[in-house]
């Protein structure tokens, strides 16, 4: 059994954003990148594990972006995995990654895709499911618990207000969550041998986007905090009911 | 021409956020010039279905396959496919709830349509078709354009104040013809937390952090959280040490939720956290550190030990409620 990780890189929890050329392009400048949380602790973990276990054969990583994801790339293959593919063009619109993974992962016959349940730059969440489609595959979101056995994949899964467990045939597209296995810490070993791991650089499809970013905007500040005194809760209620309206 | 929107029911009962979804869709319509025709797939009642009239549906079509009673994305794509071919929708409208999320991107990817997803605002037509909504996690809005002749948008709930109007819609069935691939995902066991109030669609919401000390102090976040009729939630750390669900943790790793009302008890307000709450209406602190981070993103301040304020803001709501009734 083949699985593919969808490896995208983002940059890290803490950065503050802030916008360049008239609020048209995020300002990389300073911008510390990771591997996008729920990908790297979640799929990849999680993908590593079935390996170990001896249920997959092999774990593959295809990341969508220009050479500066290399890094990035290179830190998944030192958690484990056994080759990346970079495809070699950028893009924000969630119908041009989905299409080029697709293009790539279509002859390679993959039984199971994993990414994330979503990227934390961009807050989509929907390359999976374009990805299932684009495949022709069975497609589970939101996954907190994955097993294979006997050709069959056992997927716990968020649902509003609870959870549900399905059993799909693979090939199967499972975008993955919290829950799913525990994140790990690249060790030495690890760092060392990604340095001599094919990372494959492909040309992209040729594919057009549907959507583009205009611009971007920052929150308005809050105003400011209005403190109550905590021997006067009676004011919180009244101050919620009357000047906020929320109660 | 139209506008479709997925309707999507529990078990034959339609809640707000289909009636926000449809009304949403209702206004897009309008701005086009056209109507909306919602589509409802499974087992749910005519006179239920005539009610999205309200919400400003035209006309609703029905594919009641019992199979669609359990969710598939790839039934759901086809049916939805379907009716956007039927009713030559330009625009197909869906929530960016965890259906909505597995189906909308599968029909995008089916229609080659470009798509929105989490929009927070009416799309702007005066220079294309440009809609709103949240990046990096809260911490900025993007202006998206989709520029294809089919578009879709996935809907953030809880973004719109929903208002019942008059009407009553035009029901339609429509078969589709699903192959044994369609329901190639099955459903083993379902579990759900009976009668609280789902976390995602909640209004208000009680949260908790690692400054309630252990489990069994919760006691006076839940008395709190059933006087208001809010929903529970907790920080990561929390969640971690198993002192409360998974399901209730919330931040950058947790859920992201938007109620009208959040208040954080014992939370320091770590950029983490706040950017899964950040988009909740007005924001309560409570905590015994005047330095602690969140206040900075607060709305309403209370500087003291939750053990002693909570309780006390308990019997305010009490008193307050009594008082309105
Ligand atoms: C990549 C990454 C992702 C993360 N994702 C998330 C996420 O999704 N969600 C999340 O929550 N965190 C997340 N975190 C963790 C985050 O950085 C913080 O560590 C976490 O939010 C802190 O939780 P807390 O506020 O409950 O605990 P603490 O930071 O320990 O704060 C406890 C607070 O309680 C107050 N307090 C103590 N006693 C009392 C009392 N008696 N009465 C009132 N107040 C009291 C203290 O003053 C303090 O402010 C993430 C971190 C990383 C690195
Ligand atoms: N550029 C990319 N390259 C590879 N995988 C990606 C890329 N963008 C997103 N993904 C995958 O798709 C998941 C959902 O991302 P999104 O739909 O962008 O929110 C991520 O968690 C990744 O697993």
């Amino acid at each position: 059994m083949k699985i593919l990780v969808c490896i995208s890189q983002v940059p890290d929890t803490t950065t503050k954003i802030a916008f360049a050329d008239n609020n048209t392009h995020f300002n990389t400048q300073g911008v510390q990148f990771i591997i996008n949380p729920y990908d790297e602790w979640y799929a990849l973990v999680r993908a590593l594990e079935l390996k170990e276990s001896g249920a997959a054969t092999a774990v593959n990583l295809v990341t969508v972006g220009k050479a500066d994801a290399e890094p990035v790339i290179r830190k998944a293959l030192a958690l484990g995995g056994d080759e990346a593919i970079r495809i070699d063009t950028d893009s924000s619109d969630p119908y041009v990654v989905a299409a080029q993974i697709a293009a790539y992962a279509k002859a390679e016959n993959y039984d199971l895709v994993l990414c994330g349940k979503e990227s934390i730059d961009y807050n989509n969440g929907v390359t999976g499911a374009m990805l299932a489609e684009m495949l022709d595959m069975n497609y589970i979101g939101f996954a907190t618990k994955l097993d294979i056995e006997g050709g069959t994949a056992t997927v716990k899964r968020e649902i509003e207000g609870g959870e549900e467990t399905d059993a799909s045939s693979l090939p199967l597209v499972v975008s993955c969550q919290k829950g799913m296995s525990e994140a790990r810490i690249p060790n030495m070993r690890g760092i060392m041998a990604a340095r001599t791991k094919p990372l494959k650089v492909v040309a992209p499809a040729d594919v057009q986007p549907l959507s583009n970013i205009v611009s971007y905007e920052l929150p308005p500040a809050k105003t400011g905090v209005k403190m109550v005194s905590p021997d006067n809760m009676d004011e919180l209620v009244s101050l919620l009911h009357n000047e906020a309206k929320v109660i | 021409m139209s506008v479709i929107v997925l309707a999507e029911h529990t078990q034959g009962t339609f809640r707000k956020k289909t009636f926000e979804a449809v009304q949403y869709a209702a206004t897009i319509a309008q701005s086009l010039g056209t109507s909306v025709t919602a589509v409802a797939l499974g087992n749910i009642a005519e006179s239920e279905l005539q009610g999205l009239g309200q919400y400003g549906a035209a006309k609703v079509l029905h594919i009641a396959d019992a199979r669609l009673d359990n969710f598939s994305s790839r039934a759901y794509t086809k049916a939805l496919v379907a009716a956007a071919q039927k009713e030559a929708a330009k625009v197909i409208v869906a929530l960016h709830d965890v259906s909505g999320k597995a189906v909308a991107p599968r029909i995008a990817a089916n229609l080659k349509a470009g798509m929105v997803a989490g929009a927070v605002s009416h799309p702007d037509l005066s220079n294309g078709f440009v809609v709103k909504k949240a990046v990096f996690s809260g911490k900025a809005f993007a202006y998206v354009n989709i520029s294809s002749d089919v578009k879709i948008i996935t809907l953030m709930p809880n973004t719109f104040a929903v208002t019942k109007g008059e009407g009553s819609a035009a029901v339609e069935k429509m078969e589709v013809a699903f192959d044994d691939k369609d329901f190639g995902v099955t459903v083993k066991e379902v579990n759900k937390v009976t009668g609280a109030v789902p976390l995602t669609e909640a209004e208000l919401v009680v949260s908790g952090g690692r400054g309630m000390k252990g489990p069994e102090n919760w006691h006076i976040l839940e008395d709190l959280a059933k006087e208001l009729g809010a929903a529970l939630a907790c920080s990561r750390p929390v969640a971690d040490s198993h002192w409360r669900p998974h399901h209730e943790h919330v931040g950058q790793t947790g859920g992201t939720i938007r109620p009208n009302l959040y208040i954080a008890v014992g939370i320091s307000g770590a950029i983490q956290h706040l950017a899964g709450v950040n988009g909740s209406k007005t924001i309560v602190v409570i905590n015994k550190d005047p330095e602690a981070p969140f206040f900075k993103a607060a709305d309403y301040g209370v500087v003291g030990d939750a053990m002693e304020v909570v309780p006390r803001l308990t019997e305010a709501v009490k008193k307050f409620k009594e008082s309105h009734n």
